[in-house]
Parts: C-alpha cells; sequence; structure tokens
C-alpha cells in the first residue's frame, strides 16, 4: 500500500525562472518512516507544500492516501498533520489552548485522541498553563508535534523538525518518530542532517530540486562503489588544499576530525602515493585508513558524480 | 458554527492578552477625540496687527481701539513708517499692517472721504482672508458711526439700504467642535477597524500560524469571518465610547435616531474591514499592509470633507471622493447629529456604503487563498 506517490512533479518559482523542484517521482508506503535528505534550499519544503496542499504543482501528478493533492485538498487537509519547519503556532495562547484549538479547528478534542500524544504531551504537560512562545526549542517543538497530532492523522509531514534543536533533543525526538510509527503512522521527515538519515526506513537523496537516489540507508550505502580514506595530520587546512591539488583525488573533504578522500580511480588503493606526496610537501603525524561510507559520503559521492555528468 | 465560536474566542483572547492592541482601542479614541477637536478650529484668531499711524488723531485712536476691542486682533507694534511694518510682516511678527494715512481726521471731517491702506501677509490663506474680512467689517461700522455723528438723519433714509441678517441652523452658535467631532469619530472608527483588522491577518501570515490554518479543513468564509467580527465588535465599542466622549465632553446629542447611526455603522464597517482584508491579502508583512493602509487613510482622510469642504473641490477630486467611504459615514455622521436627518435622507448612503461592502469583500474572499 502507498502512502504518498509523487509523479514527476514539478514546481517553479519566480515566473519559471527558478525550478525549486524538478521532475520528482517516489512513493512512500504505508506505516513507513521516509526522510527527504538534502541541504538547505533543495526542494525538500517545496515537497512538503505540494504534498499538504498549500501549494500547487506546476506539473506532474501527487497523491496522498490515494487522494489528489489538486482535485482531493479538502479530504488530505482532514488527514493530515503538518508541522512546518518555522514554529508556527500561536505564540501568545498558552500551550493548552493551542492544543485545543487545533484539535476544535479539527472537529476533535484534546480527550478524544489524547492517547495518541500522550507519550509527547506529557512532557509538556507541566507548562500547560505557558504561553507558547514563551517555550524552550525542545517544548516548542514537542507542542507543534502533540498539534500535528492531535486530530489522529494517518500520515505526518515533518518539514526539518530538529533544525535548531540541541542534540538530546533530537535524539528524543527520533525516539518519538519511532514510537508513531509503531502506531501505524506513516512519516514522510525531512532533514538537512545527513546523521539523521540511518534512522528512517527509507530515504531520499535530493539535491537542487533533483532525486538523486531512493533506498534504505544501508542500501545507500552499499551503493557506493570504490574505496574511501579517511586522513589526517598535523596541519589540517594545508593538508586539505594539498590533497584537492593531488592528482589522483576524486574528492576531499572535512569529515569530523578526518579529511574524507576518494580516488580517480576508485578501487585502487593510493596509500603509497599519498603518503609519498605528503611527506614531499613537509606535512608530520600524517595518518591514513580505509574507512566504511556514510552517508554523507554517498551523497557528496552522488553530487560529484552529478556534477561530471553535467 | 462551532468552529466560528472557537475561532472568535481564540481571536478574543489574543486581542485581551495583547495590552499594546488594548491601549490603542481604549486610549487612541478618548485621546483623539478630547484633544483634536479643539485644535481643528477654523475661527480665526490672535490676528497680529502693526499699525503706521501717521495721523496721531483722536478719530484715528478711536479707529484704532476700535479694531483691538473686537477681540479677535492682537497688537504687533506701531511703526513709524510702513517700511517697518512691512518688515515685521517679512519676519512674521505680523499678519497684518494697517497705514493710515496723515490728515486722516481732517480729510474726513472736511472731505468726507478716506483711504487707509492695509498690507495682508496671504501665505496662510485662511487667515488672510478672514482677517481682512473682519476689518473690513470693523472699517464699515466705523463709517457708519461716523456718519451718524456728522450727518443729521433723515426722517426716511435717503437711500434705501438692504440689511443682512442671517440665523445659524442646525449649529446656531457656529461651534466648529458640533460640526469636527462627529467627523473625528467617523474617522476613528476607519481607521481602527481598517487597519487593524489587516495587520491582524498579516501577522497570522508574518509568524506562519496561517500555515498551519491552511492545513486544516477550516472553510475560508469561516476564518475570514472568524477575522472580521472581532474587529467589528472593536469598532463599535470605539464608536460608543465616541459618542458618550462627544456626549458628555462637548455635549453633542444627536438629534437623529441612535439606531440609524448604529445601523450605518454596522454596515459602513463591513465595508472598511473589507477593505483592511483585501489589504492583508495583497501584503505579506505587516509593514507592507501598514504603507497600503496609510496611503488609503491618507487619501480618505483628506478627501472626505472632514476639514474641507467637497463643494470647493475640483471636479476630478470630488470623483474620488465619491469612492471613499469615510466620505459617506462623514456626511451621515453630521447629517444624523447635527440635522437629525432620517433614514429617507441617508438611503443613498446606505446603499452606496452597501454596495462597496459587498464588493470588496467578494473581492477579499476571492483574492483569499489557502493555496499558492
Amino acid at each position: 500500500m502507498t502512502s504518498v506517490e509523487l509523479n514527476n512533479v514539478t514546481k517553479k518559482y519566480d515566473k519559471e525562472k527558478v525550478v525549486a523542484v524538478d521532475d520528482v517521482s517516489l512513493s512512500v508506503s504505508k506505516g513507513e518512516l521516509f526522510g527527504l535528505i538534502g541541504p538547505d534550499g533543495a526542494g525538500k519544503s517545496s515537497i512538503f507544500r505540494i504534498l499538504t496542499t498549500l501549494l500547487l504543482p506546476d506539473g506532474g501528478t501527487a497523491t496522498v492516501e490515494g487522494y489528489d493533492v489538486v482535485k482531493d485538498y479538502k479530504t488530505i487537509r482532514g488527514n493530515v498533520g503538518y508541522m512546518p519547519g518555522r514554529f508556527s503556532l500561536y505564540q501568545d495562547l498558552t500551550v493548552e489552548e493551542n492544543l485545543s484549538f487545533f484539535a476544535t479547528v479539527f472537529g476533535t478534542s484534546i480527550e478524544e485522541n489524547y492517547e495518541l500524544i500522550k507519550d509527547i504531551y506529557i512532557q509538556i504537560e507541566p507548562f500547560k498553563k505557558r504561553r507558547a512562545g514563551k517555550l524552550s526549542g525542545g517544548m516548542k517543538q514537542k507542542l507543534a508535534l502533540s498539534c500535528a497530532l492531535i486530530h489522529k492523522p494517518s500520515i505526518l509531514f515533518l518539514d526539518e523538525p530538529t533544525t535548531g534543536v540541541d542534540a538530546v533533543s533530537r535524539k528524543e525526538f527520533w525516539e518519538m518518530l519511532k514510537r508513531l510509527k509503531q502506531q501505524g503512522i506513516t512519516i514522510m521527515v525531512s532533514t538537512p542532517y545527513m546523521d539523521e538519515a540511518t534512522l528512517c526506513d527509507r530515504i531520499a537523496l535530493i539535491q537542487s530540486g533533483k532525486i538523486l537516489s531512493v533506498d534504505t540507508p544501508s542500501g545507500i550505502v552499499k551503493s557506493y562503489h570504490g574505496k574511501l580514506f579517511a586522513i589526517k595530520s598535523d596541519a589540517m587546512y594545508k593538508l586539505m588544499n594539498d590533497l584537492r591539488a593531488f592528482e589522483h583525488t576524486r574528492s576531499c573533504f572535512a569529515f569530523g576530525e578526518y579529511h574524507h578522500i576518494s580516488f580517480k580511480e576508485r578501487d585502487k588503493d593510493y596509500t603509497e602515493e599519498v603518503l609519498n606526496y605528503l611527506q614531499a610537501k613537509g606535512h608530520t603525524g600524517v595518518e591514513i585508513k580505509s574507512v566504511t561510507p556514510a552517508i554523507e559520503d554517498c551523497f557528496i559521492d552522488m553530487v560529484e558524480e552529478k556534477k561530471s555528468e553535467a | 458554527m462551532r468552529t466560528l465560536r472557537f475561532l472568535l474566542q481564540k481571536e478574543f483572547r489574543q486581542v485581551f492578552r495583547d495590552k499594546n492592541l488594548l491601549r490603542q482601542i481604549l486610549m487612541v479614541p478618548i485621546i483623539q477625540l478630547l484633544i483634536f477637536p479643539w485644535a481643528a478650529n477654523y475661527e480665526v484668531k490672535n490676528i497680529s496687527l502693526a499699525i503706521v499711524d501717521h495721523d496721531h488723531s483722536s478719530y484715528s485712536e478711536k479707529f484704532i481701539s476700535k479694531i483691538f476691542s473686537s477681540g479677535y486682533f492682537i497688537h504687533s507694534d506701531y511703526t513709524s513708517s510702513f517700511k517697518d511694518a512691512y518688515q515685521l510682516i517679512e519676519r512674521d511678527k505680523a499678519d497684518i499692517a494697517i497705514e493710515i494715512p496723515q490728515g486722516f481726521e481732517k480729510n474726513l471731517v472736511r472731505e468726507n472721504q478716506q483711504k487707509i491702506f492695509l498690507a495682508v501677509n496671504a501665505i496662510n490663506g485662511v487667515k488672510a482672508i478672514v482677517g481682512t474680512g473682519y476689518l473690513a467689517s470693523i472699517i464699515t461700522d466705523y463709517n457708519s458711526q461716523i456718519r451718524a455723528e456728522w450727518v443729521q438723519a433723515d426722517r426716511f433714509n435717503a437711500a434705501p439700504a438692504i440689511e443682512i441678517t442671517s440665523s445659524n441652523w442646525f449649529n446656531p452658535l457656529l461651534n466648529y467642535k458640533m460640526f469636527m467631532v462627529p467627523g473625528i469619530l467617523a474617522f476613528l472608527v476607519t481607521l481602527i477597524g481598517g487597519i487593524m483588522c489587516s495587520l491582524n491577518i498579516v501577522r497570522e501570515k508574518e509568524i506562519g500560524t496561517i500555515e498551519q490554518i491552511n492545513v486544516t479543513p477550516i472553510r475560508k468564509q469561516y476564518f475570514i469571518l472568524g477575522k472580521l467580527l472581532p474587529f467589528w465588535i472593536m469598532a463599535t465599542f470605539v464608536f460608543t465610547l465616541g459618542l458618550l466622549i462627544s456626549r458628555f465632553a462637548y455635549g453633542i446629542i444627536p438629534q437623529g435616531s441612535i439606531v440609524l447611526l448604529y445601523a450605518f455603522l454596522s454596515v459602513y464597517l463591513f465595508a472598511v474591514l473589507g477593505m483592511g482584508l483585501l489589504i492583508s491579502t495583497y501584503s505579506d508583512t505587516q509593514q507592507q499592509a501598514m504603507s497600503i493602509s496609510f496611503f488609503f487613510i491618507m487619501v480618505f482622510n483628506l478627501l472626505s470633507g472632514l476639514y474641507t469642504p467637497i463643494e470647493s473641490m475640483p471636479a476630478w477630486a470630488k470623483v474620488i471622493t465619491d469612492f471613499n467611504p469615510l466620505r459617506y459615514f462623514i456626511e451621515v455622521m453630521r447629517m444624523v447629529v447635527l440635522k437629525g436627518s432620517s433614514f429617507h435622507d441617508v438611503s443613498h448612503h446606505f446603499l452606496v456604503i452597501f454596495l462597496m461592502a459587498v464588493v470588496l469583500n467578494t473581492w477579499a474572499i476571492l483574492n483569499y487563498r489557502k493555496t499558492t
């Protein structure tokens, strides 16, 4: 059963000059936790806004729970939960008032669906008389999720829910999502953080409005072909410049305390050549090792591929 | 209906929590109505006079004291030459210079006629016209006084004379406040209804809550009605407050029916709120909404007949006033409050405002989209 389906969806802004979503096709199954992973400006929010019927696509069709986003927008609006990237609840209403307002707007009440939001709401319940504007970032996000869930939607759209939230809250948030998934709710989430990608069932990597790849996180990692090395020395910045100047280098970028490097001949081990080259350049404390690629490596690799194709 | 009730509940909660908005709604009408009418006064007083008396006779003395006893003039200075008096005008120390020629008394007695020279600073047109008007009537009066002294009155007037007396209706004391207060009140209601309504909707756009509302199944008619009604109620409240102020601070008691005033107000508010709504659908930020509203409010205000009579405007400006809702409200206010006009007298105004309300609201609702 598919929950969300996009067929060749295109969206352009500024009189057709800026292409935000470029011929995107993908489908999300029922009960899946699907991640839309890509940098800022990749078109993630536009896709969300099309699926939540806030934005009309310029081309292609999209359905949510089998309903067309253009024709059946009324049905969709009653069945989806949407949490926009920006906190957009009434800051001058209290936690409780916000929640009961959105409940009544959907023709339900807090009591009716309390079970669904209990886990999340219980954490902010001590502050229910506090105005939403006075909550901390993590609590705002919990309130927004509660409000998006209060009418028991069958699918949840979360647009960058963890942007600007501390590491602990982010972890908590993903745990909440997992629990929601167990209740059979389809969740579509977008994030610019590659490390969150592994927490999804399936992910779509997106760049400049185009889908680069759709697969499970491990499938994406597997599809990375060739070897990847982590390398460090005492002068990291110089190391980066030197490595990028190295004739066999395909790509080199910072990754934590190491630089990740791949070579043009992808399966060949260049360890010797690199060490010699760096020695000649006067680097000390050089350390190089082979690593298994992360999602981020795959993403950068695909972007590189796109560039070399173009 | 249930949805609408909750929307209204939410809206009022927000209004009562916004201390600034409350202050504006309560304080602005009180302050403006208590201060503005005192300042908006066309009665020209304190015209300063520079006097060049070349005669220094008892007649010229009498003439000068007659001028000052009228109460409209204040004394700037006596100068020995017109050149000095002109300098006073140039330095804005005097509005009018009067030159009384040498031999004023002698010629007046001997030759039965004399000339007085007036120089008027016409930068402020109203002051110049009104000032010379006052002076002219004082001079005429003085003239007839002298004639009475010198010419033996016949039993019948030799030359037939028509004396004009006028009686002022509806505002017998020509009290400007009677005229201004109802107009200012109309303006205030427009300001509060129109601007605040548009700002409120745009604020939802600005902080993003409208996104959240748009994904809900709320029908847009309900959402819009939920926005209009609170401001409709608040503007009616301000109007009531204003009527009370004009009753107790200025003693203005509407001659006509209060019910008629409120009936017109309720139709009028839908037109004004519709305009606010329309502005909000065209702007994305409160700043944009504010500048558009400000533009319209300025035009409405200056072309409403609040300060200057519409009858004296050029033809093209008159055409603009035909599309100015404020103009109709001010007219109705003045007609009902001062003249006691009945529904029959203002039915045309009702019709025009009703049409405006329909057009503006339809336009706004069509232009308000939950989807972009």
